[in-house]
């Protein structure tokens, strides 16, 4: 028995848990029962896995005979691919004890629809949702215990396809089928570019294993080309801007709960990749890779922040905010790598331990935040903030959790969210270790961006919570929603719960952690637990210390105090109608809205955004009442500055190219014959 | 043991004398005001007495009002009284200052700035919603600075615990930093904002239109509106001992024997009532400036910090 054993039973049984699902078309339970208590239990196996592997701290690998004759499987479980197993196996079971009361939605609608229209095959089918989500969620295990390039691209190409045919589900919808394409196009160059980069390794290493990859000697000019290659490849993936524009389509577009795994841990397997690529395998990151990635990861953050303030679809805000974290996480790499290529490896260390525990904190709370806004979905059918509100009477207890999540993502200590952005800073904070200026002075700007994305997300949450949660109801479906099942509080009550932990014991996750960065750099952050399981100590007790705990106990005294002199000893509180400065008949629409909500940042921030207004007045001759109308669309950048120009390029390349293409077939078997030609005369 | 304890126990009391020391100083800042504008002046205790007469008070709530909007007043004061407690005072050797690092202090006080906006969007009025956005705004710009106005301090003393730091400037001696100096005018300017006083707020408003931190606690009344009152006080407090003991620490006690102890409370009371005469004539000079021109403040403030970042990094990394 080893920690491998324990993976492959998680990867077989996602894959079981597809299978199964088969039936589901027949007989709707064996999705809701059988497929997603199988793929419970993948989600705790691959948990055990992936803790083994962390706690021991070891290494194991093995070869399976299949794929190419002449190289065979390697699968490889170190403690880097454990944390990450143990990630995506967290997500998997609160998605698992979520998606039974969830995928009901769909059977619904089938009936409903089939009822409706009369045609023999339904619309939905709940097969082809758990097939894709069993092998979907195997292809993203498998992606981590590759031990070579090859089974990496298949594992990885499993994932890739299996989600874009996720986000494609409800495909008679045609902005769904215009995001899958979307995805899928970028998903692919994205692999492409990935395939090169390990090229290039495999190129200096002779063959496709890791192990060769790990022991090639690269010239630095071949080792930036790699890197760049990677960071394009995997940035891609993980939603680096301006590679970003898929994720806001097709996150939004797939079932809550897959655009919680999506969102939460696909993203996170490719922040693995990149992890993989260039601390395990280039080995010796350089500070100038180090500089690209934190502008990167900075302008990511910001710009992913400032684009989801203004959204007032809740899942688009939500994908919006993921490519905010995986900015904030790209830094925290970024410092690693700059603190290691310049010879500081124990502060390298705590920057890549801040950017590890960024990725952890973000799965939990984006899982979290995607099943919440599944559920408002589920009960309002309503993803539009300007139609919800007042539901943390209707929903308490989605609300409660939902707010745990709004906390940690916020980064308020004492959650989870802050510890992380409370170590990026600190790795930020130790640039005087550097000799070089520009680098000193550079850092601390995108230290102080990074607090600027803080305070924006912590704007944003407020809107989605405010707006959501908290007022009265502004439409009626809204005002008759109903809390969710059990099941689905479960699983998001699992994630509230780790949100809290993971925040108020970073000290044991931290222990926990420090052996990948042993394995990677043959250090520990020895520092950070120094003075035990109370003080979080990253660099020494001197420089900082944060400690949890204490935080928590003392906020616990406080409400204690307030209860007992003041709560318990008053009388009980009268109820009257809020100040309407005198002239009555507030109602549900006098409320402040999302749109409104967002408007100071709006205006402040208004380069960053495609901004079309109008305000048109409409006279009514008749009643001669005049009504206004507002209108307003606030639009990506990116896709007009880089995808637009692209498009054009390849459109106008295609229309040259074309003129070759005259029909004749007389002319087609000239091209071949001269290409025939030059070929012989190339290789004579 | 017992030295521990005791480092505990006049951390304890330390910060008693924070909570207990904020309503005088809003007092003292109040009649200052007053007379620099001609106006009669109350009492310089008047704080404690409007305080008294609002715990005494029946509460009341709005209809819509959930438990958030409840808790809200508990979780603030509780933010601040946890900031008060890990920003030394009267006395270098602060125990409390390693449970939260100057980050964190900004992180408590972004706990009471997202509770207060919430509770503001919760009775769903439209001065609730636009109070939060306006406060989540101006916040989310004072922040960098704020932040950038920190580094500058860190990088000198290479350390985020605020006790460490007044140490190491302490024991540097008098050093002239013009790095500090950008620093000091960006942290006032950033404390200005997001404490909402003129030019950015005017505490004294009751025009609900102007209101930025005034329109969150519309809704309050009571022991509820108490508390936040006291947990502003507090706020106001804390930055101005933020500016007084990290810009110029003398006089602050570096060890915890009786006579420093006294020397130090004298020491920073002098300072927060010459800075608290600062504070008045800056309100009263400066009318309050509309909203969209706060983006504008702030910016200055912020490339005041890097300015400060930067003379650091040239002219004083050999220090």
């Amino acid at each position: 028995m080893s920690p491998l054993i324990l993976a492959y039973v998680a990867v077989a049984g996602a894959l079981l848990s597809g299978v199964v699902a088969l039936a589901a078309d027949r007989f709707p339970a064996a999705l809701r029962a059988g497929s997603f208590s199988i793929l419970g239990i993948a989600g705790v196996t691959a948990v055990a896995a992936g803790g083994w592997a962390l706690v021991t701290g070891t290494r194991t690998t093995a070869q399976l005979p299949f794929g190419l004759p002449w190289l065979n499987w390697h699968l490889r479980l170190d403690p880097l691919s454990g944390f990450f197993m143990a990630i995506v196996g967290i997500a998997v079971i609160a998605v698992s004890l979520y998606g039974p009361g969830y995928v009901r939605e769909y059977e619904r609608d089938r009936h409903a629809h089939q009822a409706a229209s009369g045609e023999s095959q339904p619309r939905n089918s709940l097969a082809t949702l758990g097939l894709f989500t069993g092998i979907f969620v195997a292809g993203m295990l498998a992606v981590l215990l590759a031990d070579d390039a090859f089974v990496f691209m298949i594992a990885w190409e499993l994932m890739s396809v299996s989600s874009y045919l996720l986000v494609a589900y409800q495909h008679d919808n045609p902005a769904n089928r215009h995001a899958a394409f979307l995805y899928l196009l970028l998903a692919e160059i994205g692999a492409l570019v990935i395939l090169l980069a390990f090229g290039v390794l495999a190129g200096f290493g002779g063959n496709f294993t890791f192990d060769a990859m790990r022991a090639a000697h690269l010239s630095p000019a071949w080792a930036s080309l790699a890197f760049v290659l990677a960071l394009f490849g995997f940035g891609m993936k993980a939603g680096m801007v301006p590679l970003h524009v898929w994720l806001p389509e097709a996150h939004p577009a797939a079932p809550s709960h897959i655009s919680a795994l999506m969102s939460g841990v696909m993203l996170k397997v490719a922040i693995y990749g990149l992890i993989r690529f260039v601390f395990d395998l280039l080995g010796h990151p350089q500070w100038s890779w180090g500089l690209t990635t934190l502008a990167i990861g900075t302008a990511t953050a910001v710009l992913g922040v400032l684009y989801a303030v203004t959204q007032n679809d809740l899942k688009r805000l939500l994908a919006y905010s993921s490519v905010e974290n995986i900015g904030i996480i790209l830094m925290g790499l970024g410092l690693g790598m700059i603190f290691i290529g310049t010879g500081h490896p124990v502060l390298g260390a705590v920057a890549l331990l801040a950017a590890l525990y960024h990725s952890l904190n973000h799965a939990v709370f984006k899982t979290l935040l995607f099943l919440g806004a599944g559920a408002v979905l589920y009960r309002t059918h309503e993803r539009d903030l300007d139609h919800l509100g007042g539901l943390i009477r209707r929903m308490p207890a989605t609300a409660f959790f939902m707010l745990i999540g709004c906390f940690s993502i916020a980064a308020l200590p004492p959650f989870n969210g802050f510890v992380s952005e409370w170590l990026t800073l600190q790795a930020a904070l130790q640039v005087p270790a550097l000799s070089s200026g520009v680098l000193r002075s550079i850092i601390p700007i995108a230290a102080a961006l990074l607090a600027l994305t803080t305070a924006l997300a912590a704007a944003t949450f407020v809107k989605v919570y405010g707006v959501a949660f908290l007022g009265q109801p502004r439409t009626r479906h809204v005002a008759h929603a109903r809390e969710v099942g059990l099941g689905m509080r479960a699983g998001m009550g699992l994630l509230a719960l780790l949100c809290v932990v993971l925040g108020v014991v970073p000290t044991l996750v931290i222990r926990l952690i420090s052996p990948i960065t042993r394995g990677l750099l043959h250090l520990s952050p020895a520092g950070a637990t120094v003075r035990g399981w109370l003080w979080l100590t990253p660099v020494s007790p001197h420089v900082a210390s944060y400690s949890a705990p204490l935080v928590v106990a003392a906020m616990a005294f406080t409400f204690l105090a307030g209860y007992l002199l003041l709560h318990r000893r008053a009388r009980s509180a009268r109820r009257s109608d809020p100040w309407d400065c005198g002239f009555g008949g507030l109602n549900a629409r006098m409320q402040y809205t999302s749109t409104a909500f967002a408007q100071p940042i709006r205006r402040v921030f208004a380069p960053v955004w495609q901004i079309d207004e109008h305000v048109d007045k409409v006279q009514n001759s008749a009643t001669r009442y005049t009504s206004m109308r507002h209108q307003l669309h606030v639009t990506d950048w990116s896709w007009s500055a880089v995808y637009l120009p692209i498009g054009r390029l390849v459109l106008a390349a295609a229309r040259r190219v074309g003129r070759i293409q005259t029909g004749s077939i007389r002319i087609y078997l000239a091209y071949s014959f001269f290409t025939l030609l030059l070929l012989l005369w190339l290789i004579t | 043991m017992a030295d521990n304890l005791n480092g505990w126990l006049w951390a304890a009391l330390q910060t008693l004398l924070f909570i207990g020391g904020a309503p005088l100083l809003a007092g003292w800042i109040k009649r200052l005001k007053c007379h620099l504008q001609n106006r009669a002046a109350p009492s310089i205790l008047q704080p404690y007495r409007d305080l008294a007469k609002l715990f005494a008070k029946d509460l009341v709530l709005a209809h819509d009002a959930s438990w958030i909007f409840r808790v809200t007043p508990y979780v603030v004061f509780g933010a601040m009284l946890l900031a008060a407690a890990v920003v030394p005072l009267v006395a270098v050797p602060l125990p409390t200052a390693a449970i939260a690092d100057v980050i964190v202090l900004v992180g408590f006080f972004a706990l009471a700035r997202f509770f207060q906006a919430l509770a503001g969007m919760d009775i769903g009025t439209a001065f609730g919603g636009m109070g939060a956005s306006r406060e989540m705004t101006v916040a989310s710009l004072a922040e960098p600075a704020m932040l950038m106005a920190i580094f500058t301090l860190t990088m000198t003393a290479s350390t985020t615990n605020l006790s460490v730091a007044i140490q190491y400037i302490l024991n540097a001696g008098l050093v002239l930093r013009p790095s500090f100096l950008f620093a000091l005018l960006s942290l006032a300017m950033v404390a200005v904002a997001e404490t909402g006083r003129i030019p950015i707020d005017n505490p004294a408003t009751h025009l609900e239109l102007t209101m930025l931190h005034e329109a969150t606690v519309l809704e309050y009344s009571a022991r509820h509106l108490a508390l936040i009152d006291w947990a502003g006080m507090v706020k106001l407090m804390i930055y101005a001992v933020l500016i007084s003991n990290i810009f110029l620490p003398w006089g602050i006690a570096r060890h915890l024997t009786l006579p420093g102890l006294a020397l130090g409370t004298v020491a920073v009371a002098a300072k927060l009532a010459l800075l608290a005469v600062l504070l008045a004539l800056w309100e009263t000079v400066l009318a309050k400036m509309r909203l969209f021109r706060v983006p504008q403040f702030l910016g200055f403030a912020f490339v005041l910090s890097l300015l400060g970042i930067l003379t650091h990094v040239i002219l004083e990394s050999a220090l």
